[in-house]
């Protein structure tokens, strides 16, 4: 045995005075044999795990002194535990390890499909002669503009973005398209993206759907009058209930409107696009009532009071088209109206200002008058433009109706009136003593270069930009309205009458027997009254 | 700090604080030294403290340390085994933490509350014995009132977990499996989502 190394046991044994066994052994060669023992003691092999302590301290005492790491003895026994460990890994299984996918390496084939470039340039070149260059957004630069507000997803994912509305554009036939914004969600989140089809696009579909509907009620309609038919023959019917359901407001046409864009969902860039459904008046209406967050799924449904006219993606686009209506934003007078004579509520083409001139940043912080709205605003009866239900007839199935029939049964709805197009945002309403709207430079530092960033109270969330001609709106939040109060869900509807009240059935208190005689007296004098007139009349006459 | 150039130190919250500041509602103003007027809010809390010989007013820094207890309180979250109880009570952090794995990341009841425990000792016997007194001292997320009020999600192809608070909208919690990263931030209007329960 050489000079012993530290790690070894015996170390420090040979000096005087440190070993153990001292009192008890006295003479070399013993001590010799002492020590041989110890070490084959520490070289039992332990039967349950086939290690031995030997091995093990050996193995600590190296793990140690190459890490270093800070007040080794209060985490001993960790390390202790960390070397057992590290053992039991290298034991070769007789079962092949199945080849596990790591989810990090599947995200990554999504990604990859991204960056493949697309092939078939003749295709391309064929698209561009016929149409229009449609116009990507440049995702990355407005990334950079609400960057300096601390605004926004980090470069990958924004690139992610940019990446898969490219895809999209390919797609689906697009006029314009703009990254809108991304709402969170429990399980996942939604990427929106905002975009105008080409005309005559969209529209095929929906006609389609309506005519099914239209023939499947024109049928429904046709089986239940067979069957009152037969019934009438077999029974009285019971009582046909009177309550009309108010009748239904029709949801504006597709192109104006809150339908005036079209909206394209994906769980993560990468993921397919899914168109959200048209949305409908009752929709938004109910969508205000209610306040619940979004799982992530589209088709989960919506469970709430008062219930919620469809499922999850209904929801979503529903509240997308609230945020739209109330927080799009833009330098006043970068829009203006199409036709100088149509400044009528129904008035919904606008068109770029050629001749604006951006006001500087600073103007555009200090006062709200600078900024207009350029979506409509959704009225209480949930579309932008009023119309009044009560003109369509009840009974007709179709409702597709363009004539007019002025029947006005039931209720007359007062007309609403919105804010016209192009208000500006100083007139917005905030609630108690919380302006609609923050107004705020992005740097104090830098003047020049600094970017006008305006943050809605109302919708937390919901930012713009401007810095000269460039400006862009977009949404990142839960997709809910802020409200100072809790929010209190609707209550229920009082229950309604079983049986319209009349005499016929109205419970009365029969006369008790003091009343039935004293009536019947009563009667008694009467009719002697009356024979004692007609003989007093008889005898007149005589 | 209004810029992150000028720092003051905050003191600590006491329990009047908490209590006063649970009456307010809406939105933080931003000035330190803006006071809200109590006796609008609250008539009752105002003759209380103007009995007791102070002006029935409210500073916002109040408002403001108050809220950063509760959200700290509330939804302060680390992972488990993150920290260590030593026999003797006192409680470090663990510098062998190597950081959950995968399959652990996704679940709940792999991450604490960091504050007194509360619902500890409500567990059945069978679930304290399997319990490892060095790691498992705090409340884990699992057993919060209302159910699923985290959300939690893999970011960035399963590289990181987040879980976000609904209660504390804003708040949100980052841990890269495998690693000894994590924490968590608030960005947000600073105020408790109380309808969380209609919203789930």
């Amino acid at each position: 045995h050489g000079p012993y190394q530290p790690h070894e046991p015996g170390y420090g044994l040979d000096q005087a005075g440190y070993s153990p066994y001292e009192d008890q052994i006295p003479d070399p060669q013993a001590r010799m044999l002492a020590v041989k023992n110890a070490k084959a003691y520490l070289l039992k092999t332990s039967t349950r795990s086939g290690l031995n302590l030997y091995d093990h301290f050996a193995n600590i005492l190296t793990k140690i002194l190459d890490e270093q790491p800070a007040n080794t003895v209060d985490i001993i026994e960790d390390i202790s535990k960390d070397v057992k460990w590290a053992q039991f890994r290298k034991k070769m299984d007789t079962l092949q390890d199945e080849h596990v996918f790591l989810p990090t390496f599947e995200a990554a084939e999504k990604c990859k499909a991204l960056f493949v470039k697309e092939g078939g340039e003749e295709e391309r070149e064929e698209l561009d002669e016929e149409m229009g260059q449609p116009s990507l957004p440049n995702v990355m630069e407005t990334a950079f503009y609400f960057e300096q507000a601390g605004i926004g997803l980090n470069k990958d994912e924004s690139y992610y973005i940019f990446l898969s509305l490219k895809n999209l554009i390919n797609v689906q036939p697009i006029q314009t398209c703009r990254f809108w914004g991304k709402i969170l969600g429990l399980e996942m989140n939604y990427i929106i993206a905002e975009v105008q089809l080409r005309e005559g696009e969209g529209e095929e579909e929906e006609t389609g759907e309506e005519e099914e509907e239209a023939v499947a009620e024109g049928e429904k309609e046709m089986s239940e009058a067979e069957e009152e038919g037969e019934e009438k023959e077999k029974e009285a019917e019971p009582p046909k209930s009177t309550y009309k359901p108010p009748p239904e407001v029709p949801k504006e046409e597709n192109g104006t409107g809150t339908n005036k864009y079209i909206y394209f969902v994906c769980n993560e860039p990468g993921k397919p696009w899914v168109k959200l459904p048209p949305v409908t008046p009752a929709q938004i209406v109910c969508a205000r009532k209610i306040k619940k967050f979004f799982t992530g799924r589209l088709d989960a449904p919506v469970v709430s009071f008062p219930p919620f006219p469809g499922n999850e993606a209904n929801y979503l686009r529903a509240q997308i088209a609230r945020i739209s209506a109330g927080t799009h934003v833009s330098p006043t007078g970068f829009y203006q109206f199409a036709n100088e004579d149509e400044e009528e509520e129904e008035g919904d083409a606008y068109e770029e200002n050629p001749e604006f001139e951006p006001p500087p940043v600073a103007e555009m912080v200090e006062s709200l008058a600078t900024w207009a709205h350029h979506v409509k605003g959704i009225l209480k009866q949930g579309r932008c433009v009023w119309i009044n239900p009560s003109q369509k007839s009840e009974e007709n199935e179709e409702e597709e109706d363009e004539e007019e029939e002025d029947k006005e049964e039931g209720e007359e709805q007062q007309e609403e009136r919105g804010l016209p197009l192009l208000t500006l945002i100083s007139e917005d309403e905030g609630m108690k003593n919380i302006p609609a709207w923050t107004a705020q430079p992005s740097t104090y530092l830098i003047p020049q270069y600094s970017v006008a960033i305006l943050q809605s109270n109302r919708w937390p969330g919901a930012y713009a930009f401007a810095s000269g001609r460039k400006f862009d709106n977009i949404y990142f939040g839960w997709g809910h309205k802020y409200s100072p109060e809790s929010h209190t869900p609707a209550l229920p509807p009082a229950a309604q009458a079983e049986y319209p009240i009349g005499p016929g059935i109205t419970e009365a208190v029969d006369p008790t027997v003091e009343e039935e005689m004293a009536f019947k007296i009563a009667q008694e004098e009467a009719l002697a009254g009356e024979e004692e007139e007609g003989e007093e009349e008889e005898a007149e006459d005589d | 700090s209004l810029n992150c150039l000028d720092w003051s130190l905050l003191i600590p919250a006491t329990k009047e604080m908490l209590a006063l500041a649970e009456q307010l509602k809406g939105r933080f103003q931003g000035d330190p030294s803006f006071e809200y007027n109590l006796t609008e809010i609250n008539a009752e809390a105002a003759a209380r403290l103007t009995e007791g010989g102070k002006e029935p007013v409210i500073k916002e820094e109040a408002r403001l340390i108050a809220t950063i207890e509760q959200i700290d309180r509330a939804v302060g979250i680390v992972p488990r085994g993150a920290f260590v109880k030593t026999p003797l009570g006192s409680v470090h952090e663990n510098r062998h933490f190597e950081g959950l794995s995968l399959v652990e990341a996704k679940k709940l009841s792999s991450y604490f509350h960091f504050t007194e425990p509360v619902n500890l000792k409500n567990k059945t016997l069978l679930e304290k014995a399997d319990l490892d007194p060095s790691t498992d001292f705090l409340d884990s997320l699992e057993h919060d009132i209302p159910r699923g009020s985290w959300s939690i999600q893999l970011e960035k192809g399963g590289t990181v977990v987040v879980l976000r608070s609904l209660l504390w909208l804003g708040l949100t919690f980052y841990h890269v499996p495998m690693t000894k990263q994590f924490g968590y931030v608030y960005f947000g209007t600073g105020e408790k989502n109380l309808d969380l329960p209609f919203m789930l």
